[in-house]
């Protein structure tokens, strides 16, 4: 079986499950963010559901809009924080711990070979620590916590065999971007992204993370990377690739959509007002270190606005005490606390009509960070910081060159 | 099954392929008043619809509509607003399990967003999941396998919510 078949057959209690088979499942984990706890847990008081069927499965974390930039936030929060307290959700989480993605892998509420549903769509990022996870919409959310249940179509597979290990200035951001030029939505639309092969070991934590983050980028259901390399005897897939990791270059998405994905060399010289360092893509302690690498000692472009958000408090605090934060801010950076704020367009870092924001969040849709007649270009953190540096698209392999020549060691 | 959906027939508003979330529900407006927030549906790419969407129009889509965020105000969206039905080439996963959740047929329709013309009359079977113009073509769509049927048949989940809520209650005394 498939990771996906052989996790949604667990869960519900069969021996096999096959790919297009409806299944109900148990799952493991229940996750909601501000934006819909209380939509959920309000829906439940409204239609009388007094008790979750089991509220130590659920965890809230406050991420979105927060600190709360208007009344209407801060009451919609508050009615979800008592609705929290009144239906026994001890794992709750308020605003400043983290990005909720980032928070779930940190505080263990997710674990290898879980099942775990959550009210967003980035829920797939759990696939990194080898979990088959996926994003719902809130009424089903409701119902999922009445009753413990949820109804599952069992996917087909797409298998995607890594070897190899990333080039220099390369990242997981670069892989999940070259995917989806060569993987794309007509294949993977609804799919389960099946990571394996030898080159998945060499892949960090933070990099499985962030592939497996930007998996729903391409439609698909679950992203994972099951636990070993090798493949599962009789597994049937719907489709196969393999990918060369040492064969990756810097790869841009550009507007407005995530599989315009072009090698950043094509896009050299685009003029760019704001650069987004954050996100539960890339806002972890890795991606924040590899930004400092190229903005230590140097300045952001006259004109360029830089933002960055660690994607939990844990992370901030590190890179404190690393010297990040202080490197990022001295070359003209804006800190914000761990949120979720500009990557969806809710506030802290919007765009004016006719500006561009290259960042290395997950999505560049029409209207995704404010003004619709706005761009948006994603890239990873080595490829943002070395774009905030120029103030028009780079390519950090060029500094990165020039940081060799000079004699720092990379 | 059939008596509980009437073939439905209304104006088609033909939009483009990878029509997102935040095109449907944009994220700066997730806190807003409803009405404000229905005033800027799909305003990024048609500027025109909220104003002149009626009750009982179907939304026609091309690819992967619906793709983005898990936000189920997506589908909502289009429902408060009087769309009947969306037919589209295909479509974001999270979005049809929405729709269906919230009591809004949705019908992949392979080849729709090529035949059918922006404002014209068209008829949608949902059960049948047939598209007709008014000349007369038809194509056929995906059928809406029976486990969502059902769901859509009763509304969508928050009446199943309440039959819970019930059974829970008489259980309690």
């Amino acid at each position: 079986m498939t990771w996906a078949e052989e996790i949604l057959a667990k869960k519900s209690g069969l021996e096999k499950a096959v790919a297009g088979e409806y299944v109900v499942a148990r799952p493991d984990g229940f996750m909601m963010h501000d934006i819909f706890a209380a939509d959920v847990l309000g829906l439940l008081a409204e239609v009388g559901i007094r008790e979750l069927h089991d509220p130590s499965r659920v965890t809230v974390v406050f991420d979105h809009m927060v600190p709360p930039p208007s009344v209407a936030a801060a009451a919609h929060q508050r009615t979800a924080r008592e609705l929290a307290r009144r239906y026994g959700i001890a794992n709750f989480h308020e605003m400043g711990r983290g990005v909720s993605h980032q928070v779930m892998v940190e505080e263990k509420r997710v674990r290898e070979g879980d099942l775990v549903v959550a009210t967003d769509s980035h829920t797939t990022t759990y696939g990194g620590v080898g979990a088959l996870s996926t994003g719902i919409g809130s009424t089903e959310m409701a119902y999922a916590l009445a009753t413990g249940t949820l109804w599952f179509k069992v996917p087909e597979s797409v298998l995607i065999r890594l070897s190899g290990r990333l080039a220099p200035a390369t990242s997981g951001k670069d892989l999940i971007l070259a995917l989806m030029r060569i993987v794309g939505s007509d294949i993977a639309q609804a799919r389960s992204l099946e990571f394996r092969g030898p080159g998945t070991s060499s892949l960090t934590l933070a990099d499985r993370l962030t592939v497996c983050n930007m998996g729903v980028e391409m439609g698909s259901k679950f992203a994972v990377f099951p636990p070993g390399e090798d493949l599962p005897q009789g597994a049937a897939y719907a489709a196969s690739y393999s990918v060369d990791l040492s064969s990756l270059q810097p790869m841009v998405a550009c507007p407005h959509h995530v599989e315009n994905v072009r090698p950043v060399q094509e896009m050299v010289g685009t003029r760019i007002d704001q650069v987004f360092i954050g996100s539960c893509t890339n806002g972890r302690l890795q991606d924040l270190r590899d930004a400092a690498s190229l903005l230590q000692g140097r300045q952001i472009a006259p004109g360029v606005r830089l933002v960055v958000t660690p994607a939990s408090r844990e992370i901030y605090r590190q890179a404190m005490q690393e010297g990040i934060l202080d490197a990022l801010v001295a070359a003209g950076a804006i800190v914000e606390g761990a949120s979720c704020g500009p990557c969806f367009g809710g506030h802290l870092g919007l765009l004016a009509p006719g500006e561009r924001c290259l960042g290395t969040h997950n999505r560049n849709f029409q209207g995704r960070m404010g003004s619709p007649d706005a761009e948006i270009y994603l890239a990873s953190p080595l490829t943002a910081a070395a774009t905030a540096i120029a103030g028009e698209i780079a390519d950090p392999r060029s500094l990165l060159a020039g940081l060799a020549a000079e004699g720092v060691p990379s | 099954m059939s008596d509980l959906f009437p073939v439905l027939r209304g104006r088609a508003w033909l939009l483009g392929d990878n029509i997102s979330t935040d095109v449907l529900s944009p994220g700066p407006y997730v806190h807003a008043p409803m009405a404000e927030r229905l005033r800027h549906v799909l305003e990024a790419v048609r500027p025109d619809f909220a104003s002149g969407v009626r009750h009982g129009d179907i939304v026609v889509g091309g690819r992967n509509f619906g793709v983005g965020s898990s936000r189920e105000s997506a589908p909502q969206h289009l429902k408060d607003l009087g769309v009947a039905v969306v037919v589209a080439e295909s479509f974001a996963r999270i979005f049809a399990r929405n729709a269906i959740a919230i009591g809004l047929p949705v019908l992949t329709c392979q080849g729709v967003g090529g035949l059918v013309q922006d404002g014209e009359i068209v008829a949608v079977d949902v059960v049948a999941g047939e598209v007709v113009r008014s000349d007369g073509t038809a194509l056929q769509a995906e059928r809406i396998p029976p486990e969502m049927l059902a769901v859509l048949a009763r509304g969508g989940i928050v009446p199943m919510l309440r039959a819970i809520a019930a059974d829970q209650g008489s259980t309690a005394e």
